[in-house]
């Protein structure tokens, strides 16, 4: 009997212990930053709650603590430079847990509990369309900082991440003029990828190109042998790559391996930025391409700024990189429209937010009040041997969003709108 | 028809790659029956050793041996593993036998431990391996038809640890011991052989394995904290398929597997291969029970 009772007890202090341990690395985190919420206090005294929602554990942490360190360091720059209307701003850290009910309600919590006058967060479009009928539920301002599949626009959130028509379709017709017509598209197997490749093929119909197949794995895939033959058979001139997460690196490992170079079949990605390439291995990639805002090498004074003062920060190993850049300069956006508003009320707030721009690390960005987004540049990049992107392609001027795909012949058909 | 006989090839690589994750599982669970959640994060605890040796040999080691690293990963993982895997069976498992559900609960919470272990030291990002040159390339057949380096060491390194694990499990005096306790306890321990330590020693020997699979892996995809998850379920169906207790039963899982899912992957695609794939594995556990390759013992009633 006592041996019986042993076993359980031991049993028991594994499972506690397993609880402990997660729950106490995941609170840690939580209160970096961000101490004791004390709304009532916040809000009268010399100091402006502000939120800052990621996931902070989970499988997008991998993605997400990059975004949430660069969007505290501008909270920290803007203090640093008295804050905002003379008051400081607070920030407060909420994990969102890589789950998208979580940040519902988290971001419900900031909103009416903590009662901040701003959320900086989200990255897959899951959570953000969880949190979108909260915040206009709750006429609280969402500022979002990835690049996402477009048709959506919400007067509570402001996109600071490129729309479709700001990565995906100038990308496709510089492969279409540059690389060739015949193209692969392989993408995982959930909403971003498939949506995408909705509007590419629209696209690449209505501009003469073809789409020799079309290829979704499930999320952490990791075999790719089967995809890469059929790439063999189909012989495309491009490859135009949506894959999320790590299905990447065994993607990109497995195809060198089958003997296909950058100048056999260059691959296109849209969700592999500096971040992903340390993980993946910079000598994989090297001759394959990204479209993308914003690069590390982006030349500009407000980028070496920035680079700088994130490396000195958070470690000189660590990169910056699209997501990053827009989690940055959103925060600048949103401080420019309080500035402006002369008010942190969120109507005040949207109402001024209408025609602000802000010199961001990529360059001039300007608030579009029609659609939500803000003016990008686009820039097709060429991955080198060190990991950074040298830029092959650019769009002259920052491109206006178009999330409906309205300014295309081709978008009705994609975005059920006449 | 050199796409055919690349299919074939790769049908082939990808059922060894699952029977390397899979044979250590197939001592713990086939053998011992202990059903243990955190096999997969042995495999990642192997995959992080290539990486760390990687990071040694590239500070420490004069440049003209780095690629050795490779080879010296491999005895390195399988040591770190079966000594993890010992201290687990020490610790925890060894009061766990005969009751698979709580020891399911107990390595799950040991592999949630493990992962954000793994996450804590070395961040959530993946890391990346590098292949030694010697890896790089392959046999180039036809146009077409290029056999990778890798995935040609993989299948011999797996054929290797068959024969290692056939010669202890059947020709040495710990692994007849070992078959003995396995089967009849009791009648074992009468007759002098000391069950618990071999207890301790298979369930380290099949970590051991895990180990070796994480080096393999670190070859062909990711190496995050992750990692052993993406594997964990593939190798339970390898031995459940294959039937428990018998390792030519794994071999003949991962075979079917992966052929099938290749094949099928070809014809359809990634997702609708694997749902056909898992409805096939159900039909056949209907039909077939105890899997492809049955023991024929009473003990294990």
């Amino acid at each position: 009997m006592t041996k019986k009772r042993k076993n359980l007890f031991s049993a028991l202090a594994v499972t506690l212990a397993a609880a402990v341990t997660i729950a106490g690395c995941g609170s840690s985190e939580q209160t970096e930053g961000g101490s004791s919420p004390a709304p009532s206090a916040a809000a009268s005294g010399g100091e402006i709650p502000v939120g800052v929602l990621h996931s902070l554990t989970g499988t997008m942490s991998i993605s997400e603590v990059s975004v949430k360190d660069a969007t505290m360091m501008a909270i920290e720059e803007i203090n640093a430079a008295g804050g905002l209307l003379g008051k400081k701003l607070k920030p407060v850290v909420e994990d969102g847990a890589s789950d998208p009910q979580v940040f519902a309600e988290k971001i419900k919590k900031l909103i009416q509990k903590d009662q901040v006058a701003v959320t900086f967060g989200g990255w897959t479009s899951a959570s953000r369309k969880a949190m979108l009928p909260v915040v206009e539920q709750n006429k609280g301002l969402l500022f979002y900082p990835v690049q996402y599949e477009g048709l959506e626009t919400s007067p509570n959130i402001v996109y600071t991440g490129a729309t479709t028509n700001q990565q995906i379709i100038p990308a496709v017709t510089w492969l279409l003029q540059n690389k060739g017509k015949k193209m692969f598209l392989l993408g995982s197997d959930y909403v971003f990828p498939r949506t995408a490749n909705k509007i590419i093929k629209a696209q690449l119909k209505a501009e003469g190109g073809e789409t020799v197949a079309e290829e979704y794995t499930p999320l952490g895939h990791t075999d790719y042998s089967t995809i890469i033959s059929k790439i063999k058979s189909a012989k495309p001139d491009v490859i135009f790559n949506t894959l999320n997460g790590d299905s990447n690196v065994a993607f990109f490992k497995q195809l060198k391996d089958a003997g296909i170079t950058a100048k056999d079949i260059p691959v296109l990605s849209v969700s592999v930025a500096e971040e992903e390439i340390r993980g993946i291995g910079a000598d994989l990639l090297a001759g394959h391409y990204a479209s993308w805002n914003y690069y590390q090498t982006v030349d500009t004074p407000e980028n070496k700024t920035f680079v700088e003062a994130y490396k000195a920060k958070y470690g000189k190993d660590r990169v910056t990189a699209d997501p990053i850049e827009a989690g940055y300069f959103g925060v600048y956006l949103w401080a420019e429209a309080v500035k402006k508003a002369g008010s942190f009320e969120v109507e005040q707030v949207k109402a001024a937010l209408k025609d602000v721009s802000v010199k961001a690390p990529e360059g001039e960005v300007k608030f579009d009040a029609e659609t939500q987004h803000v003016y990008k540049k686009v820039l097709i990049g060429e991955v080198q041997p060190d990991g950074m992107f040298q830029t092959v392609w650019s769009t002259p001027e920052a491109v206006k969003p178009d999330p409906w795909l309205k300014t295309y012949p081709w978008g009705a058909e994609v975005s059920g709108q006449k | 028809m050199s796409l055919l006989l690349l299919q074939l090839f790769n049908g082939i690589s990808v059922s060894s790659i699952l029977l390397l994750v899979a044979l250590g599982l197939a001592i713990t669970f086939g053998l011992m029956n202990i059903i243990n959640m955190a096999h997969g994060e042995l495999i990642m605890i192997g995959a992080y050793t290539a990486y760390m040796t990687q990071q040694f040999f590239q500070k420490y080691v004069p440049e003209a041996y780095f690629d050795a690293y490779f080879l010296a990963s491999i005895p390195l993982a399988f040591a770190l593993a079966f000594g993890i895997g010992w201290l687990l069976e020490t610790l925890l498992v060894r009061h766990l036998y005969k009751r698979p559900l709580d020891s399911l609960i107990a390595t799950w919470g040991v592999s949630l431990i493990l992962q954000q272990l793994a996450r804590t030291i070395f961040g959530a990002p993946n890391k990346a391996v590098k292949a030694p040159s010697w890896l790089e390339g392959g046999i180039t057949l036809t146009n077409e038809l290029i056999l990778p380096y890798k995935r040609l060491f993989i299948i011999g390194l797996v054929a290797l640890c068959l024969v290692v694990i056939y010669l202890y499990l059947y020709r040495s005096r710990g692994g007849r011991n070992m078959r003995a306790a396995m089967q009849n306890r009791q009648m074992a321990a009468c007759l002098g052989v000391s069950t618990r330590r071999l207890d301790a020693q298979a369930f380290a020997f099949g970590s051991g394995i895990a180990g070796i699979a994480g080096c393999a892996i670190a070859l062909l995809g990711p190496i995050g904290p992750a990692l052993g998850t993406y594997y964990i379920v593939d190798a339970f169906m390898v031995v459940v398929l294959g039937g428990i207790g018998k390792l030519v039963g794994s071999l003949f899982g991962a075979l079917s597997i992966g052929v099938l899912n290749t094949a099928f992957e070809y014809a359809t695609s990634a997702t609708v291969a694997k749902v056909i794939v898992f409805t096939l594995i159900i039909a056949f556990l209907q039909w077939k029970p105890s899997g492809l390759v049955s023991v024929r013992s009473r003990s294990l009633d």
